[in-house]
């Protein structure tokens, strides 16, 4: 219980964090961020390396979902960061 | 690796994920934020992947090639004008992830990601929802924004009513997942409701909201990870996901104030409000609409002095942001001070506009947003529309009736002369006519836009 207590509190604290981060951007940076922030969502990849790299104790299941959690959170997070990065230079080559 | 440092740099790759945010949201230290983001990502991945409860690792190569090569192409394929589509498409995916994450969790008896009590049975049942809703309410985005599904509003009535009652359903079926009673089967069920949701709560929204969507889809994306971590108590899943849940959040709440309407207006209202009467659109343009032709406009253009062009998603679907780009080049080279005036919601997400002509290589300082642009209509000679209608249609200014008053609009009807490029006298997302064509002072070039703006600069040149 109290492990969930501190959890819930770094979600909240997290979202309020987030809140004051980004209230002000401007117009041209929204395109960017959402996509650079997608990308950072792309996290739960972590999940999906626990549940895929499990082994035999968990099943095959396990594995293959682990596998295909993997798959679209490594496209999230590689096309999510390479195209942000893509989009940014165009504003920053002059 | 043992568990405490395991999580030291879990810790460190959720402030890198912070640090990274907060250069996103200023243009000189953008770049540099993307990369910090993206080095906090791969040190959260390396320090998984020596976890000593990682046992086997081919599963891991074999996804991590498929999906980091997708990822790839997609980046670096993807045009421009494409990007909405691209961002559904990402937002998408990761909530498929963390809907798998669940999945695989839930089947698990032992190991790390494992469920360990009734905390973890409810997160699981919250990310399979969330995650299931994010999946294909971004497809369909997606298929509306590729248009391979119709832009405008498609339900049945009632479909508010009938979303209300799979979500109530859902949230049971969760409840129930929570005490521990039920299995596969269940888990199953509630995967099967939440995909039919996340559709029907999408299908209905209208093409002009896409904005606001994408954005919620967005954030519920980080929400669906935040609620993974819950799952395996994992922090930096929880840190992160609530950041990315507060960032979309927010872009929400500017679109929906860019458009003067309220979110639940956004999600539940498009087919209800938006009925009822009919404003008879050859009334208003009857007679008064002038078309013009490129000669025209380029002497126009010849005498000015300030020229303002105000994009749309038709500069998007007609690729012209390189031939709008030259055009204002051969106007600045005449002496013309030429400037952008962009929505907020222009286009089809937040910032489209920006990318588009970032792209074709406008300068940042060129580009103005409405508040800077909207108190110099007056001073100015020509303005250019290419594409953009609804933002710029004065009803929402004058006609109390309209289901768009209220919405703040570029006032270009102020200027001396609006120039209008567009294919037809066809409305706007809003489905309604657009009292700015047929004003004394607004010259209608109908044509292809990339095509309109490639002659304009023509017969510009010919003057020279």
């Amino acid at each position: 219980m109290e492990l969930l207590i501190m959890q819930v509190s770094l979600f909240v604290l997290a979202v309020i964090l987030g809140v004051e981060l980004i209230t002000k951007v401007p117009a041209t940076l929204h395109t960017p961020l959402m996509s650079g922030s997608n990308a950072i969502s792309g996290i739960t990849l972590v999940g999906a390396l626990l549940a895929a790299g499990s082994g035999e104790v968990s099943g095959v299941w396990v594995s293959a979902i682990g596998m295909i959690a993997i798959i679209l959170a490594t496209i999230n997070v590689v096309g999510g960061f390479l195209v942000t990065n893509r989009m940014l230079r165009m504003f920053h080559r002059r | 690796m043992s568990l405490s440092f395991v999580n030291l740099f879990y810790l460190a790759s959720a402030v890198l994920f912070i640090a990274g945010i907060k250069g996103l949201t200023r243009p000189r230290t953008a770049v540099q934020g993307n990369l910090l983001a993206a080095i906090g990502m791969l040190v959260a991945v390396v320090v998984t992947l020596l976890n000593q409860s990682i046992l086997s690792y081919g599963w891991i190569l074999a996804g991590g090639v498929i999906g980091a090569s997708i990822g790839v192409l997609l980046a670096t394929r993807i045009q421009m004008t494409a990007m909405p589509q691209m961002v559904a498409l990402l937002n998408g995916f990761g909530g498929g992830a963390s809907l798998a994450v669940a999945t695989a969790s839930f089947l698990s008896t032992s190991g790390p990601v494992a469920p360990s009590g009734a905390v973890s049975l409810l997160a699981i049942g919250l990310t399979v929802l969330i995650g299931a809703v994010t999946l294909t309410g971004s497809a369909v985005a997606f298929g509306k924004l590729q248009e391979l599904l119709p832009g405008n509003a498609i339900g049945f009535k009632g479909i508010t009513l009938f979303n209300a009652g799979l979500l109530a359903i859902g949230v049971t079926i969760v409840a129930t997942l929570t005490t521990g009673n039920g299995g596969i089967g269940l888990l199953l069920l509630l995967t099967a409701i939440a995909l039919v949701l996340g559709v029907t709560l999408v299908i209905p929204i209208g093409g002009a909201d896409m904005p606001v969507v994408i954005a919620l889809l967005n954030s519920y994306s980080g929400v669906a990870a935040a609620a993974a971590g819950f799952i395996m108590g994992n922090t930096v899943l929880i840190v992160s996901g609530a950041l990315v849940g507060a960032s979309g959040l927010i872009l929400t709440r500017i679109m929906c104030v860019a458009m003067n309407r309220s979110l639940a207006g956004v999600l539940f209202g498009s087919l209800s409000e938006e009925e009822g009467k009919d404003i008879d659109a050859d009334e208003i343009y009857a007679g008064k609409v002038k078309s013009s032709s490129p000669e025209e406009v380029g002497m126009l253009l010849e005498t000015a002095q300030r020229v303002v062009i105000v994009p749309g998603f038709g500069l998007a679907m007609a690729q012209a942001q390189h031939a709008v780009r030259d055009l204002a080049d051969t106007l600045e080279r005449r002496g013309v001070e030429v400037i952008y005036g962009l929505h907020p919601v222009a286009g089809r997400m937040p910032g489209h506009m920006n990318v588009l002509l970032a792209e074709a290589e406008v300068e940042y300082d060129k580009m103005q947003t409405m508040d800077q642009v909207n108190p110099h209509f007056a001073q100015t000679d020509v303005v250019i529309v290419i594409g953009a209608n609804d933002v710029t249609n004065p009803m929402a200014r004058e006609d109390k009736g309209s289901p768009i008053y209220g919405m703040p609009i570029l006032d270009v009807d102020q200027a001396r002369t609006v120039v209008v490029v567009k294919r037809s006298l066809s409305p706007g997302f809003a489905g309604l006519p657009n009292p700015l064509f047929a004003k004394d002072n607004t010259l209608m070039l109908f044509g292809d836009g990339k095509q309109a703006i490639l002659e304009l600069t023509g017969s510009l040149n010919e003057a020279a």
